[in-house]
């Protein structure tokens, strides 16, 4: 290799004849060499993560070192006081949000892709507006409303929901939007040509064809909700979701059954990623 | 429900109409005011240049786009305002229109399966044999060739033998083997079944070996509508005249119409058409003369036949296209003829720049009204 191009470029290799060999090397691989830099700048802090969560910690907090392993914290998950409750509430909050939000996203996305009406074009401006508002004017405006709509006392679940649901609306119109778009209408067309009344029409090929949009916007909708915090810091009262747990901890120092829970939802993460990839291989488009 | 038109299939023709059909789409006129009848059992297929309105025409027939006035009837029955999936009609879409998520055998069980159809397996693996896809019922559309996803699509639509079936360019994919297959497949189910087909194209060819009836249309409207032959001999129009085959179109006057044979005056030479293929009687007209009518021969031979005679052509290009040899040929007013002469080894063959004359009988030329653009749906630009 060396050789070969000490012969075409022959003034160059002169000039520098020290440097060729490695320069070339790092040359051709840079693209490599910048990729394994950014995986391991992503990985390093989830790798610590999973560390942690073997660490036996020394105090009642986790210290930020690793000292001895330990199976322990995995025993344990639920010892430290308010975790898995804030846990529960976390992944209860998730999937009302989802299930909602999904419902009513997907319904407006079909009414904008769909439909023609008056106002269509404003609604597909306005329905970008919740993503573009930063999220502590979203959530302090939607604490001055709960208030003065009397829900002072009763800030909680029904509040951190009825948020959620709001700005993850967006997520789902846009995402199952930019799927229906790109549907070609005359599918629908060729099954009512086939006997398929309008219902049978959207179970048998709208609604399949669209899946891998709702689907996608489920899951964005779902892990957008499921660690948002500021919004929920505003509307949540008394109770407490699991990022405003962490959040709270952070003061106290961390249990060290935080890492453990943040281990597992890497790793369901994951797997839910490779399902939905493997399942999307499966059917073409 | 589909095919309640059982019992009404022994009574009454079920004759599709079109009657004052039109379609605006904003200030566009698509189709205008559209009459047309195509018989139980025809293969009729319409053909004309991109855009003039064939599948807006299927569209409002399958009941996928509402007309804008005039009525659709199938026999007695008024189909206008009708579903789709309440019309004895199927349509194998342009774009096959295929659905991707289903597999080759799904796709054409389709209907059967909304109809309720009791043998669904015997019907489709039947239906695939047909199509030669008996081995492809497993994949998906994705999966197969352009050709082979055409198939799919004539195969969906026509196991559920409808009223009519509706074909939009069903062999444009295809090519050429496989479409001369197709054509004679298509043309044997047809007659097989007894199903009406309404085939749309714009490949000439296509439209004349297939259909019993052919209507040509351009820009929203029918120019004319009869038997191939019907079309191709006697065209009304200078667009059916090119759009058909190719033809000479010669400015003339009409000199005398008063017998059976219309004299016409063309750059100072006689000659005749038949009156039943003269479609103007007075003033000006086009004549037309089909290129492989003409027989050309040596200036002053013993050779020229009987019948019509232009004098004083040069050769000016010849090109060899195996079967036939295609002249132009320059006419002392400066317009140039093709000529095409058959190789049967009988005729004389000329070269550039050779003086020639051209025959050719009165009952193989048309005239027509002046009125028209004589480059109408001509494509090439040679006539004047
Ligand atoms: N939904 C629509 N809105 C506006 N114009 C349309 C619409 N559908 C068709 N047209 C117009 O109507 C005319 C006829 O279209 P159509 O699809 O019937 O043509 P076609 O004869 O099938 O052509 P091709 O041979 O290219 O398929 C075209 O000029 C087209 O642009
Ligand atoms: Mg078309």
């Amino acid at each position: 290799m060396a050789t070969a191009v000490r012969e075409t470029a022959p003034e160059r290799s002169a000039s520098r004849p020290r440097h060729r060999g490695w320069w070339r090397w790092f040359t051709d691989n840079i693209v490599l060499l910048i990729g394994i830099a950014v995986l391991v700048y992503t990985f390093v802090p989830i790798g610590y993560v999973i560390a942690l969560s073997f660490s036996k910690p020394s105090g009642r907090a986790a210290s930020a070192e690793f000292e001895t392993f330990t199976w322990d914290n995995w025993t344990t998950v639920c010892e430290p006081d308010g975790l898995c409750e804030s846990l529960q509430l976390s992944f209860a909050v998730s999937l009302v949000a989802t299930v909602v939000a999904t419902l009513l996203g997907t319904l407006m996305a079909f009414a904008l892709v769909r439909h023609s009406f008056r106002g269509r074009a404003a609604s597909n401006l306005l329905i970008f507006l919740p993503m573009a508002t930063p999220e502590v004017v979203m959530g302090s405006s939607l604490l001055a409303m709960f208030v003065s709509l009397g829900f002072n006392g009763a800030l909680g679940f029904i509040t951190i929901v009825i948020a959620h649901i709001l700005f993850c609306l967006s997520f789902v119109v846009v995402t199952v939007k930019a799927r229906l778009a790109g549907m070609d209408s005359r599918l629908e067309q060729a099954a009512m040509d086939l006997y398929a009344n309008e219902w049978q029409t959207f179970r048998l090929v709208t609604l399949p064809l669209a899946m891998p949009g709702i689907v996608a916007g489920a899951l964005l909708a779902f892990s957008l909700s499921f660690d948002d915090f500021i919004i929920t810091n505003f509307t949540s009262g008394q109770s407490q979701t699991f990022p405003l747990y962490v959040y709270g901890s952070k003061l106290k120092g961390f249990p060290a059954q935080l890492f453990v829970i943040g281990t597992l939802m890497f790793v369901v993460s994951l797997l839910l990623v490779v399902i939905v990839e493997l399942w999307r291989r499966r059917r073409p488009t | 429900m589909a095919q309640s038109d059982g019992e009404q299939r022994s009574g009454a023709p079920r004759d599709l109409h079109l009657t004052e059909v039109s379609k605006r789409f904003g200030d566009f006129v698509a189709v205008d005011d559209l009459t047309l009848t195509v018989p139980e059992g025809a293969f009729f297929a319409l053909l004309g240049p991109s855009g003039c309105g064939k599948t807006t025409t299927l569209r409002m027939v399958a009941g996928l786009e509402d007309p804008t006035a005039g009525t659709v009837s199938i026999g007695a029955e008024d189909i206008t305002g009708l579903k789709p999936y309440k019309r004895p009609v199927n349509t194998v879409f342009q774009s096959y229109a295929l659905f991707p998520h289903l597999t080759i055998f799904e796709n054409i069980a389709f209907g059967l399966r909304r109809r309720g159809v009791k043998d669904v397996k015997r019907q489709t693996d039947d239906m695939l044999r047909l199509v030669q896809l008996e081995q492809y019922g497993g994949r998906k559309p994705a999966q197969l060739s352009g050709g082979q996803q055409q198939r799919v699509a004539l195969g969906r639509a026509l196991i559920n033998e409808p009223g009519v079936l509706l074909l939009d360019e069903p062999l444009g994919a295809l090519d050429l083997k496989l479409r001369r297959q197709m054509q004679l497949e298509l043309k044997r189910i047809q007659t097989e079944i007894g199903i009406t087909f309404v085939h749309v194209t714009h490949d000439q060819e296509e439209a004349m070996t297939m259909a019993d009836t052919i209507a040509v249309m351009n820009s929203g409207v029918i120019e004319q509508m009869g038997a191939p032959t019907e079309l191709y001999e006697n065209p009304r129009t200078t667009f059916v005249a090119n759009f058909l085959g190719q033809s000479n179109l010669v400015s003339t006057d009409v000199v005398d119409s008063s017998g059976s044979t219309v004299i016409v005056d063309c750059h100072g030479q006689k000659v005749g058409v038949d009156e039943s293929r003269s479609h103007t009687d007075q003033g000006k007209g086009w004549l037309g003369i089909r290129p492989e009518k003409i027989f050309a021969s040596q200036r002053d031979s013993e050779d020229l036949e009987d019948g019509n005679q232009l004098t004083g052509g040069v050769v000016s290009d010849v090109s060899f296209v195996g079967v036939s040899t295609q002249y132009l040929v320059r006419m002392p007013w400066g317009q140039e003829l093709m000529v095409f002469e058959q190789n049967t080894g009988q005729r004389q063959s000329f070269k550039s720049g050779d003086e020639v004359d051209l025959a050719w009988s009165p009952q193989h030329s048309f005239l027509l009204d002046a009125d028209q653009d004589a480059a109408a749906g001509a494509v090439r630009e040679d006539v004047g």
